[in-house]
């Protein structure tokens, strides 16, 4: 999330400045030396080039193979397919759009309730409450585990026969024992609420620092003018952390895309949490590969995943260009 | 199940330990967020397994052997075959163990890099499809010398498209009904030798408040089990193997009638199938909460307590209306010869070796949960259900291998998996799409 931190940063500490500048005889600026230019060529040039080599070369050849028939052998058994690959997604392939579907109910999962409830968790934390730093310590925690490891962590809350979860029900070891992960009318919303433990830990931070950030004047101003403490929150402090809001938007955005650990350890996507990402990994990776269909799914992906890139880069530059 | 997809699946026959997931491990290296330096270890293993080590040792007379044998049973019975080899015949063995589930999933990658000479590996379709791609050295002359030691039916199973054999089988297991004798005889069960009498059978279970038949299926192999053996009973072997091959349309009557069939066993079987491991229906046959449990006989492994073990018995599948019992599921595991590997005389010798009953009792003397394939090997130590299954392997006209190692990996993972889970949900099955899928899928190989 280093964008994330970057974003926090004010604009002004990013800027270069403050560098020596060089003034030639003729009176022409030279801001820098021949061996500034080698040095900065080798720090844009190498992290291009990692771009290029890991991040678009392999992004156009998914899109160029998701028009391709191929077995993922011989380059010579490449075949042109044409639109068959998104055609056969679409129409013949069963598990495609309940995938879309559980993106996008994991999107507003996230959205409606793991993120709000990051920002309460911040806004309770703020408060200076006793053991605050405690608190803070727990939620977070889940943050710095795998996803994978969470699904393994609720698995023993899930469980049909020893889980905890059916222990408190008291429907333990009967017939009436909800299969949390294995049923698959609610293990989607079974998996959404591993996940947001997690989410709301991650959005619980950011908006922690972002409440730090907000000039304290603000609140005694509004409280001057005899704002409640409800008002306070919604009509100030809220909107002044708009830079924090966007990046939480576009994080939520992002970890529904992503959403692809917690199901994949549940049962590798299937059953009721299919998802777009476990999808991508079922056609592209290992034995049963079909690349020009797991590229179109990927494809699918990327597409949807430019939506809110294009948001926020527009948003990031916007208001450079601005500045 | 060899292929079984993903690995994770063919691990779990000879992983005791792979319980609730099984795949920690690649799971974790998938994954690998948070857990980057623990994922570190196995995914470099994996990595190196398989290439550098071949470079040093096809020279000084050597070969090396990889395998995806990576559990602690099997893993110490190849150990003790090629160090039964080495002292015999002086050569060098240098194996490459690599966790069964990656050295499944990278097979690809595997053989168009730098393989080892040979190689664990399945019949099947599997083994056709990269002999077809040339990935694979045809070994007619080991099948010289070790031909008599096996029967027709293993030797077809080791012939590749072209005619030319490939194969080495070292051992295989037999699907079938496992139970509890003791249960069946406080009850008062009978082995039911139809499919009317099986359903009787169930139905008086229940009425016992038993589960009659334990049924996993959270992994989505183990149903292909129970589509196989109905499908081979109502339809024949052959048209099990045309319609894995995809020669024979899935938009058909007769594929139709396998799910109306199944489907009149669907109340039968465990209600939670799908969210439970082979694993767990193993431990529910043995707390007697379910009466019977259609599986490899790998199943046993899970039966740690010897009394429970002396308890089980199997039955074959009963016959429905074609060809009575002839057809045994018992997929076949073995060596294959790398392309590579295909220069090394060494590596034709261990191949010839691993064909001996001398090898395949070295190995059983470690692993005794599967049969061993070569003629003349030792039998003295087989509990009754080890000869039983021998039995109706060698009894069996037909030896098929299971869905996912007798179809395209992609049509078992991709497609068969979710649409057996929904058909166990809903018990609806939509053919004409299975049959869309096979179309686009088949055509991409």
């Amino acid at each position: 999330m280093s964008s994330t931190a970057q974003e926090l940063i004010p604009p002004e500490a990013q800027e270069p400045g403050g560098g020596r500048i060089g003034r030639t005889r003729g009176g022409r600026v030279r801001r820098l030396t021949g061996r500034d230019k080698v040095v900065l060529s080798l720090m844009v040039g190498i992290p291009t080039l990692i771009e290029l080599a890991l991040v678009w070369l392999p992004t156009l050849m998914s899109i160029g193979l998701s028009f391709t028939r191929w077995n993922g052998l011989d380059l010579a058994d490449i075949r042109p397919a044409g639109t068959e690959n998104y055609q056969y997604i679409t129409q013949d392939y069963p598990p495609f759009w309940p995938a879309v579907q559980h993106n996008l109910m994991w999107l507003l999962f996230l959205a409606l309730i793991a993120t709000p409830l990051g920002l309460l968790l911040a806004v309770l934390l703020d408060q200076n409450i006793r053991g605050s730093k405690i608190y803070q310590s727990i939620f977070f925690a889940p943050v710095m585990l795998s996803l994978a490891l969470i699904g393994i962590i609720w698995q023993l809350f899930y469980q049909r026969d020893n889980g905890l979860l059916n222990f408190i029900l008291g429907t333990a070891g009967t017939p009436q024992a909800v299969d949390w992960f294995g049923d698959s009318s609610v293990n989607i919303w079974a998996a959404m609420i591993a996940a947001t433990w997690r989410h709301a830990g991650y959005v619980m931070l950011l908006y922690l620092a972002g409440l730090k950030g907000v000039d304290p004047s603000l609140r005694e101003a509004a409280s001057i003018d005899g704002a409640n403490a409800y008002q306070t929150f919604f009509r100030v402090v809220f909107p002044a952390m708009r830079p924090i809001n966007i990046v939480i938007v576009v994080i939520t955005i992002i970890e529904s895309l992503r959403a692809f650990d917690v199901v994949y350890v549940i049962n590798r996507g299937t059953n009721g949490l299919e998802m777009l990402s476990a999808l991508v990994i079922q056609n592209l990776v290992g034995e049963g590969q079909v690349i020009g269909v797991g590229s179109a799914l990927a494809v699918v992906l990327l597409v949807i995943s430019l939506v809110p890139i294009v948001f926020y880069l527009s948003r990031t530059f916007g208001k450079e260009n601005r500045a | 199940m060899l292929l079984l997809l993903k690995g994770e699946n063919m691990a779990s026959p000879f992983d005791a330990s792979a319980t609730a997931f099984p795949s920690r491990r690649s799971i974790l290296k998938t994954a690998g967020v948070g857990a980057a330096s623990l994922a570190g270890i196995p995914f470099l293993a994996a990595c190196t397994g398989g290439s550098a080590p071949s470079a040093t040792g096809t020279d000084s007379g050597g070969l090396t052997f990889g395998s995806g044998s990576s559990d602690d049973v099997p893993k110490r019975a190849y150990q003790a075959v090629t160090d039964a080899f080495t002292a015999k015949t002086g050569r060098k063995v240098t194996t490459n163990t690599v966790p069964h589930n990656d050295f499944q999933n990278k097979i690809n990658s595997y053989l168009q890099g730098s393989p080892d000479d040979t190689f664990t590996w399945f019949a099947g379709y599997r083994m056709q499809y990269y002999a077809e791609k040339g990935l694979l050295a045809p070994i007619d002359d080991v099948w010289e010398t070790i031909g008599a030691n096996y029967s027709d039916a293993l030797k077809k199973a080791s012939t590749g498209p072209d005619g030319k054999l490939y194969f080495v089988p070292n051992y295989n297991y037999p699907w079938g009904f496992f139970y509890r004798k003791s249960l069946w005889a406080e009850k008062g069960y009978e082995v039911p030798e139809t499919f009317d009498a099986l359903k009787t059978l169930a139905a008086k279970m229940q009425g016992d408040g038993i589960i009659p038949i334990g049924f996993a299926d959270k992994d989505g192999w183990p149903a292909m089990g129970t589509f196989d053996y109905i499908n081979m009973r109502l339809n024949g072997y052959q048209f099990h193997v045309d319609l894995s091959a995809h020669k024979e349309s899935w938009d058909q009557q007769k594929v139709s009638a396998v799910f109306d069939t199944w489907s009149a066993l669907l109340p039968f079987q465990d209600p939670g199938a799908l969210g439970q491991t082979w694993q767990d229906a193993a431990k529910s046959l043995e707390a007697k909460k379910t009466g019977m449990y259609l599986l490899g006989s790998f199943v046993t492994q899970q039966f740690t307590d010897a009394a429970v073990l002396a308890d089980i018995d199997f039955f074959a599948f009963p016959e429905i209306a074609m060809e009575g019992r002839d057809a045994v599921e018992a997929p076949i595991d073995g060596l294959l010869l790398s392309k590579k590997g295909g220069e090394n005389k060494a590596a034709r010798d261990f191949m010839a070796y691993l064909g001996t009953p001398e090898a395949q009792d070295a190995y059983a003397a470690v692993d005794a949960s599967n049969i061993a394939t070569a003629k003349g090997t030792d039998t003295s130590k087989f509990s009754p259900l080890n000869k039983k299954c021998a039995e109706t392997i060698a009894d069996a006209k037909y030896i098929s291998q299971f869905f996912d190692r007798d179809a395209l990996p992609a049509m078992a993972n991709n497609v068969m998996i979710p649409a057996l889970q929904s058909f166990i949900k809903d018990g609806k099955m939509d053919v004409k799409n299975l049959e869309a899928q096979a179309k686009t899928l088949y055509a991409a190989q």
